[in-house]
C-alpha cells in the first residue's frame, strides 16, 4: 500500500515537473534560446497568485488565468525588450542575457517582497481525499490534469493549426519563413508569450501546495532543464514523458535507497539516455 | 606642473583625516549572513538583529544598562569611537563565504568577523580569519567540529551539538519514564555539516543512554519534494521523529506530513528551520505541538530578552526567534571584547575574548553566561525545550523553568 502511494506521489510530482517544463520546451524548441530565467518566471507566477489571493481575494479559478495573462505579457515584453536583441549576438550573449534577466526578476522580487517565505492556504481546492486507501491532494491532482491538458493543447496547436505551422516554420528556418510571407518577429514574440503563459499556469498551480519565496526558482529550474533535455528539445509530449519518468524514479529511489541518492540515480539515468539518444526520448535527431 | 602641485593640495586634507581617525573614526566589524539564496529569510532576520545591536551600541540605552556597551556611546574604552557594521552576503555558498571573509579582512579592514549561519559556511569563512589572524566570533553554528580544529582565533557563544543532544536524550528518557514508548527513534537530517553532525551526536548520545536510533534518513537540503521521506517514516512508524532541517525543507515537511496524514507521537524539529518565524507563520498551524530547542525566551516582562524582542519587533514587525537571538548575542559578545581590548589590534581583541566572563544578567539570551574554554567554545551556553502552541513557542522542559505544560502526542493540524 505504501509502495502504491510512493508511485502515485512520484507520478503527481512528475506531472508537476512536466507542467513547469512545458513552457521552457516551447521557447527552447521554437527559438533555440535557453531561457535561464525560467525558474524565476515560475516564481513570478507564484507571486501573482499570492498577491491576487491575499490582496484581491481572488480564488484559483481567477488567479490561474490571471497568472497566465501576466506571464504572457512578460514573455512578449522580454522578447521585444531583450531576446530579439541578444539573439543577434553570440551564443554567450543569449545565455548571459536571460541569466541577467533571472537575477533582475529574482532580486526585484526580493526587494519588493523581502526574503520571507509566504504560502497560500493548503486547502484552497479542498482537503485531502482518500481513494482506495490512497491519499490524494486535490491541488496536486489538478496540477497533474493541467499538465496533461496543456501538453495535449500545445501539441495540437503546433501540429494541427495554421498558427502552429507558422510558428514551426519560423523555428525551422527564419529566412525561408520570411520568403513565404511570415513575419518572424510576431511569431517569436507569440512563442515567448505562450511559453511564459504555460509557465504562469504552472507557477500559479504549484503555489497551491508549495512555499513561495524569491529564491524558489532555484529549487525548480534545474529539474526543468533536465526534463526538457531528457524529453527531447522542443518536444512537448517528450517533456510530459520525461517529467513523469523523473518523478517516479525520484520517488522510488528516495523511498528504497534514500533521498540523498535520488539525484545520483536520476542524473545517471539521464546521462545513460543521452548516451544512446542524444536527441532525448521523443526528440527528432 | 599639475603633478607637482597635487601632493601640496592633498597634504592638509590628509592631516585633517588623520585627526579624525584618532578621535572618532568608526571601528569596523564584519558579519557574514545568507542575505540571498535559500536561507535568505534567516539571514535577513540575522541582519536586522545585528543592525539593531549596532544602533543600541552607538546610542545610549539606559533601559538595557545591565548589558555591556548599552549605557554608553560606541566603544567607551577606545575613545568613544562608533561601531560600523560591514555586512556581507555569503549566498549560502561555502566558497562565497570564503571570498567575502577575505574581502572583509583585506579590503574593508574589519577588526573582527562574526556570523556565518550555516555550519558548513562558518567552517570555510573562519579558516580565512584564522590564516589572517583576525578574531572570528560565531553565535549560531552548532556543528561540534568547528571548535575542534585547534583554531586560535575562533570563538563560539552558542550551545553546540553535544549540549543539544544531551537535552533531547534527557527529555526522551523522561518521556520513557512517563510511560510513553521511545524505543523506535527516527532522525531525518539535511546532509551538510549542520544536519550530519547534529544527527551523529544525537545518535551517539541516545545509544549511550540505551535508546536505539532505528532509522536515519539523510536528504539533500532544498528539495522540491519530500513525500518519499514522509512515507518512509509512515512505513516505519517510529515513536519519535527528529528533524534537522533548514527553513524551506521544514515548511515542506509540515505540509507533506499533513497531505500524507502522518503524525509521529513525538515530533522534534531542531532549531534553525523550525525556529524560523517564517516556518511558524507559514506552516505553524499544521505543526502544532512540535518540540524544539531554544535559548531565547522573551516572555518574561522586564528581562533583557523581553526588551530586545520589543525593539526588534518595532523594527521588523516580527518576534525574534532563537537563531536570530543567538546571532545577535554572538555579535554583542564580539563588541564587548573589542571594547575591553581597548584597542583594535587583533591580538588585543583575541586576549580580551579569552578573558570574557559575562554573567547571565549581562546577556539578552538565556545562557548562564559567556566564558570560553581553550578551544574557544562557550562553556556556559544552555538550552531548553519549547513547544509550538498556536503561533508561539512556549517553554515546556526542563519542568523547573517551564512556563507551560508539555502536551503529547504531537497534534499537527488538529
Amino acid at each position: 500500500m505504501i509502495l502504491a502511494q510512493v508511485v502515485l506521489n512520484g507520478f503527481l510530482v512528475g506531472a508537476v515537473y512536466a507542467l513547469f517544463s512545458s513552457g521552457l520546451t516551447l521557447i527552447w524548441g521554437m527559438m533555440n534560446v535557453v531561457n535561464f530565467a525560467h525558474g524565476d518566471f515560475v516564481m513570478i507566477a507564484m507571486y501573482v497568485a499570492f498577491v491576487a489571493f491575499t490582496a484581491l481575494h481572488l480564488g484559483p479559478a481567477f488567479f490561474v488565468p490571471l497568472a497566465a495573462l501576466v506571464l504572457f505579457m512578460l514573455g512578449v515584453v522580454v522578447y521585444y525588450g531583450l531576446v530579439r536583441h541578444v539573439m543577434r549576438g553570440p551564443m554567450l550573449a543569449q545565455i548571459l542575457g536571460t541569466f541577467g534577466l533571472a537575477l533582475v526578476l529574482r532580486y526585484a522580487t526580493l526587494w519588493i517582497f523581502s526574503a520571507n517565505f509566504v504560502s497560500l492556504p493548503e486547502n484552497l481546492l479542498g482537503d485531502v481525499v482518500t481513494f482506495a486507501g490512497l491519499r490524494l491532494e486535490p491541488s496536486r491532482v489538478v496540477a497533474g490534469i493541467a499538465a496533461l491538458t496543456l501538453t495535449v493543447g500545445l501539441h495540437m496547436l503546433l501540429t494541427r493549426t495554421a498558427l502552429g505551422s507558422r510558428l514551426l516554420a519560423v523555428a525551422e528556418d527564419r529566412s525561408a519563413a520570411m520568403l513565404v510571407g511570415i513575419r518572424p518577429d510576431p511569431m517569436q514574440a507569440l512563442a515567448w508569450g505562450l511559453g511564459a503563459a504555460c509557465t504562469g499556469v504552472a507557477g500559479a498551480l504549484i503555489a497551491l501546495f508549495f512555499y513561495i519565496s524569491p529564491m524558489v526558482g532555484e529549487s525548480l529550474a534545474l529539474i526543468a532543464f533536465v526534463v526538457v533535455c531528457l524529453g527531447g528539445f522542443g518536444s512537448v509530449p517528450g517533456a510530459l514523458v520525461a517529467g513523469l519518468t523523473i518523478g517516479i524514479i525520484e520517488s522510488l529511489t528516495s523511498f528504497w535507497i534514500g533521498p540523498a541518492f535520488k539525484d545520483v540515480v536520476v542524473f545517471a539515468l539521464f546521462l545513460a539516455v543521452l548516451w544512446f539518444r542524444p536527441q532525448g526520448l521523443l526528440g527528432k535527431a | 606642473m599639475s603633478i607637482s602641485r597635487r601632493p601640496l593640495l592633498a597634504a592638509p586634507a590628509l592631516l585633517f583625516a588623520g585627526r579624525a581617525m584618532a578621535q572618532g573614526a568608526p571601528i569596523k566589524v564584519g558579519s557574514l549572513m545568507p542575505l540571498t539564496g535559500v536561507a535568505a529569510s534567516a539571514g535577513n532576520s540575522g541582519k536586522a538583529a545585528i543592525e539593531l545591536a549596532v544602533e543600541l551600541i552607538n546610542t545610549p540605552q539606559p533601559d538595557l544598562a545591565s548589558m555591556p556597551l548599552m549605557a554608553t556611546t560606541g566603544f567607551p574604552a577606545i575613545g568613544g569611537r562608533p561601531l560600523q557594521l560591514v555586512m556581507a552576503d555569503q549566498q549560502g555558498n561555502p566558497s562565497v563565504a570564503q571570498n567575502q571573509a577575505l574581502r572583509l579582512i583585506t579590503q574593508e579592514r574589519v577588526v573582527a568577523l562574526t556570523g556565518g549561519y550555516q555550519s558548513g559556511l562558518t567552517q570555510t569563512a573562519s579558516a580565512i580569519a584564522e590564516r589572517h589572524g583576525i578574531p572570528y566570533v560565531n553565535g549560531e553554528s552548532v556543528a561540534t567540529n568547528l571548535t575542534e580544529r585547534g583554531f586560535k582565533w575562533f570563538f563560539r557563544t552558542t550551545p553546540i551539538g553535544p549540549d543539544i543532544a544531551a537535552i533531547y536524550v534527557e527529555f526522551l528518557k523522561a518521556a520513557r519514564v512517563n510511560g510513553r514508548p521511545v524505543t523506535k527513534v527516527a532522525i531525518v537530517n539535511e546532509n551538510t555539516e549542520y544536519g550530519t553532525s547534529i544527527a551523529d551526536v544525537i545518535r551517539r548520545t541516545a545509544e549511550a543512554a540505551g535508546i536505539a536510533i532505528a532509522l536515519q534518513i539523510p536528504y539533500a537540503a532544498n528539495s522540491a519534494d519530500v513525500s518519499a521521506q514522509v512515507l518512509q517514516l509512515k512505513d516505519a512508524q517510529p515513536d519519535v521523529a527528529i528533524f534537522i532541517s533548514y527553513t524551506s525543507d521544514a515548511i515542506l515537511y509540515a505540509r507533506t506530513m499533513r497531505a500524507q496524514g502522518y503524525r509521529p507521537p513525538i515530533l522534534i524539529g531542531d532549531d534553525s528551520g523550525f525556529s524560523d518565524d517564517n516556518f511558524v507563520q507559514t506552516a505553524g498551524d499544521i505543526a502544532q505541538g512540535v518540540i524544539n530547542r531554544s535559548a531565547f525566551d522573551p516572555s518574561r516582562a522586564g528581562s533583557n530578552s523581553f526588551k530586545v524582542n520589543a525593539l526588534y519587533k518595532a523594527r521588523t514587525g516580527r518576534d525574534m526567534d532563537d537563531t536570530t537571538a543567538r546571532i545577535m548575542q554572538g555579535f554583542l559578545v564580539t563588541c564587548d571584547a573589542i571594547n575591553r581590548a581597548g584597542s583594535t589590534a587583533p591580538a588585543a581583541i583575541q586576549t580580551a575574548l579569552k578573558a570574557t566572563d559575562l554573567k547571565a544578567e549581562q546577556l539578552m539570551i538565556g545562557y548562564r553566561g559567556v566564558r570560553f574554554d581553550d578551544k574557544g567554545q562557550n562553556t556556559l551556553g544552555s538550552v531548553l525545550l519549547v513547544q509550538l502552541r498556536g503561533r508561539e513557542y512556549v517553554s515546556v522542559w526542563p519542568t523547573e523553568t517551564a512556563t507551560a505544560q508539555l502536551q503529547l502526542p504531537y497534534r499537527g493540524w488538529e
